[in-house]
């Protein structure tokens, strides 16, 4: 079964589940500005890759990494490493 | 250091109903104890456990719109699938499986947030559009709507019946159908794939600034997102929900 | 609780590592889009520590450097492990012995189109045990499985068989690569069960 891997790419909705089990907030409504491109998004509408791994989400304007979780045996490692800011609206 | 507790814990939902839809797809109605309410557009996590411990676990869009007590699943078998065969053709009233939510509060819609509201769905994609049209016509919502529902053929529409009910009793709700593989004769619908002329013709006009919510398989969102934005649609006002290659979790 | 009637799809089998069900499909896994580069610009590189390049080859020449079929048994860390794959490519003792070098490091970090990287042990790679493929299953390597190639690595874990390599890097101590830096095993032996960092 053949498929072009970006068909396989899903947004950060997909992430919203794995990602609800480490912030005390909905992280998918936060926005977060790209370290690359300057460009902000919602979360939810970051690009999402390899969802079996973790989460990796790029930015959907010029494919910035922008964060990369893993939970490792029940551990996190948050990468934020391209988020230049979140910012989360108050309840 | 204490745990806390899960902010969207796992409950055990109880299947009280199967409802055919298409010769793929059913809805399931579930009973979930303590939910907490949801917004149209959300998912839930659903988690199974073989008896050797095994655990799949996928996401898939909640139905129903939020007035409705019970929970329910709309789910399309995914060939070679490992959960969707389960729930799609195993589940039966009575069983129980794990599931968590709502999840995910970006795609999302309540008649609170205004119109007009612009629908596009491609197959399976148009589960959580079906729970904002709902909410919609249970609100009694204002806004105008429309929907432009892309599917294989006649037999493969989702909710076709009550779709084509909800736009018959509601002179602000438009419903139309593409189909990309097969027609029933005399259709006179659109048969391809949604594009920017098929836009121009039966989604709303950018200077009318509607919301767009966008669900269904991978290419199908990003083609259609492109043709919107080209069209002169605002990106921020449209927002995507993508299923992945197949149109669904598998 | 164990939800009746569910059974997944997997199948065990005594020939794989714990943990792992095989499969029939081949699951695609991206950390990132797929990168298109033209052949006519490509080329795949031996550096050293200082990023000094030792050798170059360009797509045609890696073509004509001596090719070596292998079927093997694949493992992915997401539990999925796939029988009798065959790949065509070049192996890393080949590469060496076209560049005429010793590898200076006891360790590669390689490098691909996108931005990966993942470290590998120089003993990981000799005999045999690693090579550059570009054939899959008789085929050209299509893009989303890493063509036009891949670094395949086939005793460690699948991550390590990084995707769209563009070369490798020698280094002295071994430091983590994509993956390894965000929690998963430095080595990655799936007989070991080396999932994760500190397993």
């Amino acid at each position: 079964m053949t498929r072009t891997g970006d068909e396989l790419r899903l947004d950060g909705n997909a992430a919203a589940g794995f990602l609800g089990e480490l912030f005390t907030f909905d992280i998918t409504r936060a926005t977060a500005t790209c370290d690359g491109c300057g460009g902000s998004s919602a979360v939810g509408a970051l690009v999402l890759y390899a969802q079996e791994m973790g989460a990796v989400l790029r930015c959907p304007g010029c494919s910035h990494l922008l964060m990369c979780v893993t939970r490792p045996h029940g551990a996190w490692w948050i990468d934020l490493r391209g988020v230049r800011i979140l910012r989360v609206a108050a309840p | 250091m204490t745990e806390r507790a899960p902010r969207i814990p796992w409950r055990t939902a109880e299947v009280l109903e199967v409802v055919a839809e298409t010769p793929r797809a059913r809805s399931l109605v579930l009973r979930v104890p303590d939910w907490p309410g949801h917004d149209p557009g959300q998912h839930v996590d659903v988690r199974l456990t073989a008896e050797d411990g095994y655990q799949a676990q996928r996401s898939y869009s909640i139905a129903s719109p939020p007035e409705r007590p019970e929970l329910v699943l709309t789910v399309e078998r995914i060939d070679d699938g490992e959960v969707s065969p389960y729930l799609a053709d195993e589940a039966r009233p009575g069983d129980r499986f794990e599931l968590r939510g709502p999840i995910g509060g970006y795609f999302t819609w309540t008649s609170a947030d205004g119109g007009p509201l612009q629908l596009l769905a491609g197959g399976s994609g148009v589960v959580p559009l079906m729970a904002m049209l709902r909410h919609r016509a249970r609100r009694g919502a204002p806004a105008a709507a429309r929907l432009l529902y892309s599917s294989r053929s006649w037999e493969t529409l989702i909710y076709r019946d009550e779709l084509e009910r909800l736009a018959r009793d509601d002179a602000r709700l438009g419903v139309a159908f593409a189909l990309t593989r097969a027609a029933p004769p005399g259709w006179t619908g659109p048969r391809r794939r949604v594009d920017a002329d098929m836009l121009r013709e039966l989604a709303f006009d950018p200077a009318e600034r509607p919301r767009a919510y966008l669900c269904g398989p991978t290419p199908f969102v990003e083609s259609v997102a492109t043709a919107l934005v080209a069209l002169g649609h605002a990106p921020e006002r449209i927002k995507t929900e993508r299923f992945g290659p197949t149109g669904g979790q598998t | 609780m164990i939800t009746r009637g569910f059974r997944g799809k997997r199948q065990s089998s005594e020939r794989i590592p714990p943990g792992q069900y095989v499969t029939n499909d081949f699951p695609v896994l991206s950390a990132g889009p797929t990168p298109h580069s033209p052949l006519a610009t490509w080329s795949f590189s031996l550096e050293d520590a200082t990023r000094h390049e030792l050798h170059r080859w360009t797509w045609k020449e890696l073509l004509a450097l001596p090719a070596t079929e292998i079927r093997v048994d694949i493992h992915c860390v997401t539990k999925w492990s796939k029988l009798d794959t065959r790949w065509k490519g070049v192996t890393f003792d080949a590469l060496l012995a076209a560049a005429g070098r010793e590898p200076p490091g006891a360790h590669v970090m390689a490098f691909c189109d996108g931005g990966y990287t993942t470290n590998v042990p120089v003993a990981d790679l000799r005999g045999d045990k690693g090579l550059v493929a570009y054939e899959y299953d008789g085929e050209p390597l299509p893009p989303e499985h890493g063509g036009p190639a891949r670094l395949l690595v086939p005793h460690l874990y699948f991550w390590k068989s990084a995707k769209w390599v563009r070369g490798l890097r020698f280094m002295d101590a071994d430091r983590p690569g994509f993956w390894e830096a965000h929690g998963y095993h430095i080595y990655g032996d799936p007989w070991k069960e080396q999932r994760y960092d500190g397993d």
